[in-house]
């Protein structure tokens, strides 16, 4: 039984994994991108990126994409006014573009599907991956379930503990969870773990990498993955406003939702894009994670891009009360969009953040992730300046269900109700 | 010095019919102080070329033993100009013998590339190997390297193939690094079949080039075994992990690698 069931048109049709032009052969961006790898690792990523370069453009492999958005992910997920929302802003429309309502809760399934999909095609039988707030490693988990290939996925101990629903989670779907103990214990470090399993058996294993960062394809693959957002917000936009907005905002941790929200957009050079980075305590303090906000050019995982470093080229700790943005580098093409000053990046501190979080759940009934709450409390901010005639797209990268503890914690700390009558 | 230096030791070893015996030690382990006497000692001990690894923050390729050395000298606050600091030490001793650095791009990048290989000439530097730097992005490194005289070494793994074993051996200006096996660096109980397979392969095709054999190479027996098959044999975690513990027992064993390297020795 393999037949696509009709469906009424909706905003997922007209999706193209070859929509966005191909950076040339080495994956750069302008000055960014690349692939910076130990020799072990060239004939794998060389292998990945030839059947990147095929699958993008392969008729077959995009109607099984699609018609796994639509019937197993549930996509198109919703774009929706939130005029409640906008009335605490004062200002702009502001227009929610529902991932958290994507199968598994964040949009990390929508690459996770896709990359799965090509690692069957390629005859793997073994995926690794890793995770910071657990979304990407549940998706991964999951579609390897659903493919039938088995998971390892690497973890942050320090992300184990403030993510912990999702551990068990994946070890439902099948997968099996590897703490990282070293370093700071969170996303970076499992991003080298994970690179480390990969080179002992790079012909065997898939790496499935969660974001747009790394070394060449994945920046490549998971934005053209991750476009599914963008194009179906564009769409919705068009039907919903009968015009595009006049901007678009979402939260960067590596990059993947907010490349995926935007570039679609990016000819379109009215709509402006906005990113917001995790500032933890502020970008005046040691404790953030604002790579292009606050951080230099160099090489990361495999990618030159923005990254904190110290004058010496050593790699900073980093910090943000949301694990999924806890990382110190960012995707090549969002350095490159800086640069170009096609878009813009905000810093977004942890207090802003549960802040723009509380005030999504009581105007529109939304528990967002800590990490899509930074892109509210952007869209907060830049809303309040702007005349009620203009919109405001952003999206809401996942739920937040994953971070009751994390919210627990931040408000017993505040002397904020915290759940224990 | 530099390329030229390097290329002479691997012919001095050949003469005396054996692999040159190359140890890779942690710049700054097992502290800043101490790294140029071990240095001195080791070569003392019978080393032909030494490698020093320049601490970085997430070396990708670097097994347990190596990240815990690197992160212990960063912790004591070893920086790339430190190292340059330790190199020039080590010559102040009076050894001469090739001094490779193996280090990740990003300090050399936020160092100055150019820079860097000035200095590094200046400070008595032979040689780099630069794992995170494959071929296809080496252009300015391979410059600026040429310019200064610096001995390049890629990287030739199992998984290779024999173009591009060429292509890395013309580019390695210093040895071709074959890599004994996948994985991360870290000692192995065994040589494994695709070493011999691998170093085959790469002496057929490196021409001139040296070929040196590292990457979980730890015990005499290994060293032996490899010898009549490779131009240079490194031995690294299996020695840092006893410069960790016991630097005098780590020159000691350098001295019994050494006498491994001998092509006359047989396998116990
Ligand atoms: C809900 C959610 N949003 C955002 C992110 C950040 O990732 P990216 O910047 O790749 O979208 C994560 C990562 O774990 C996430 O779980």
């Amino acid at each position: 039984m393999n037949q696509t069931l009709h469906h009424t048109p909706d905003a997922l049709d007209g999706f193209r994994l070859d929509a966005a032009p191909m950076p040339d052969a080495a994956g750069q961006f302008g000055d960014y991108g690349g692939s910076w790898i130990p020799e072990l690792l060239v004939p794998a990523a060389t292998r990945i990126a030839d059947a990147w370069a095929a699958a993008r453009i392969d008729p077959a492999f995009g109607a099984d994409y699609a018609q796994l958005c639509r019937e197993f992910i549930g996509r198109p997920t919703p774009l929706q006014h939130a005029p409640r929302l906008t009335a605490q802003a004062g200002g702009a429309q502001i227009l929610l573009k529902r991932e958290d309502l994507a199968h598994t809760g964040a949009h990390k399934i929508n690459n996770a599907i896709g990359q799965a999909l090509l690692a069957k095609r390629m005859g793997v039988r073994r995926i690794i991956a890793e995770t910071g707030a657990g979304q990407h490693g549940v998706a991964t988990a999951t579609a390897c379930a659903l493919l039938g290939i088995e998971c390892v996925v690497y973890m942050g101990a320090h992300d184990i503990e403030r993510q912990n629903p999702n551990v068990l989670r994946m070890e439902l779907l099948g997968a099996e969870v590897r703490p990282v103990e070293e370093g700071q214990r969170t996303l970076t470090d499992a991003v080298s773990a994970a690179i480390r399993d990969w080179v002992v058996d790079p012909d065997g294993t898939y790496y499935l990498l969660g974001s747009a960062v790394g070394m060449h394809p994945f920046p490549v693959m998971v934005r053209d993955l991750q476009s599914v957002i963008g194009h179906e917000a564009r769409v919705q936009s068009l039907e919903l406003l009968g015009a595009l907005p006049d901007a678009v905002v979402a939260c960067v941790g590596g990059g993947s939702n907010a490349i995926g929200t935007f570039r679609p957009f990016v000819d379109d050079a009215d709509v402006e894009l906005h990113g917001a980075e995790a500032a933890g305590d502020g970008i005046d303090t040691p404790r953030h994670a604002a790579s292009i906000v606050a951080g230099s050019d160099g090489v990361l995982h495999g990618a030159r891009t923005r990254l904190l470093q110290d004058a010496d080229g050593q790699v900073l700790t980093t910090h943000s009360i949301s694990a999924g943005l806890d990382y110190p580098g960012v995707g090549p093409e969002h350095a490159q969009l800086a640069a170009t000053g096609r878009a813009t990046y905000h810093p977004v501190t942890d207090d802003e953040a549960m802040s723009a979080l509380d005030v999504l759940c009581r105007t529109e009934g939304i528990i967002p992730a800590i990490e899509s709450a930074h892109a509210i409390a952007l869209a907060l901010r830049l809303a309040a300046d702007r005349a009620a005639d203009s919109t405001i797209i952003v999206t809401v990268s996942g739920r937040g269900d994953k971070d009751l503890a994390t919210i627990a914690e931040y408000r017993r700390a505040k002397g904020l109700p915290d759940g224990r009558l | 010095m530099g390329a030229s230096e390097i290329r002479a030791a691997f012919a001095a070893a050949a003469q005396e019919d054996r692999a040159a015996l190359i140890p890779y030690l942690v710049a700054g382990r097992p502290g800043v102080e101490e790294l140029p006497h071990l240095v001195r000692d080791v070569v003392a001990a019978g080393a032909d070329i030494v490698e020093l690894g320049v601490p970085f923050s997430d070396p990708l390729a670097d097994g347990e033993v190596i990240r815990n050395a690197t992160r212990r000298a960063l912790d004591a606050g070893v920086t790339v100009a430190g190292c340059l600091d330790q190199v020039r030490a080590i010559r102040a001793l009076g050894v001469e013998v090739p001094i490779v650095l193996m280090g990740y791009v990003n300090p050399l990048l936020a160092y100055g590339v150019e820079r860097f290989c000035a200095d590094a000439h200046a400070a008595g530097v032979d040689g780099l190997i630069v794992p995170d730097v494959p071929l296809e992005s080496a252009g300015p490194l391979l410059d600026a390297a040429a310019t200064h005289g610096l001995g390049m070494t890629f990287l030739a793994t199992p998984l290779t193939s024999d173009a591009r074993i060429a292509q890395l051996a013309t580019a390695s200006t210093g040895f071709l690094y074959a890599v004994a096996s996948t994985g991360t660096t870290g000692a192995r109980a065994d040589v494994a079949a695709s070493t011999h397979e691998l170093l085959a392969r790469a002496r057929a095709s490196a021409r001139d080039t040296p070929v040196a054999v590292g990457f979980g190479v730890s015990t005499p027996g290994h060293v032996t075994e490899l010898a009549p098959h490779a131009d240079g044999v490194i031995v690294g975690s299996a020695l840092v992990a006893l410069v960790e513990q016991d630097p005098v027992a780590a020159v000691a064993r350098v001295g019994e690698l050494a006498r491994a390297a001998h092509h006359a020795v047989t396998a116990p």
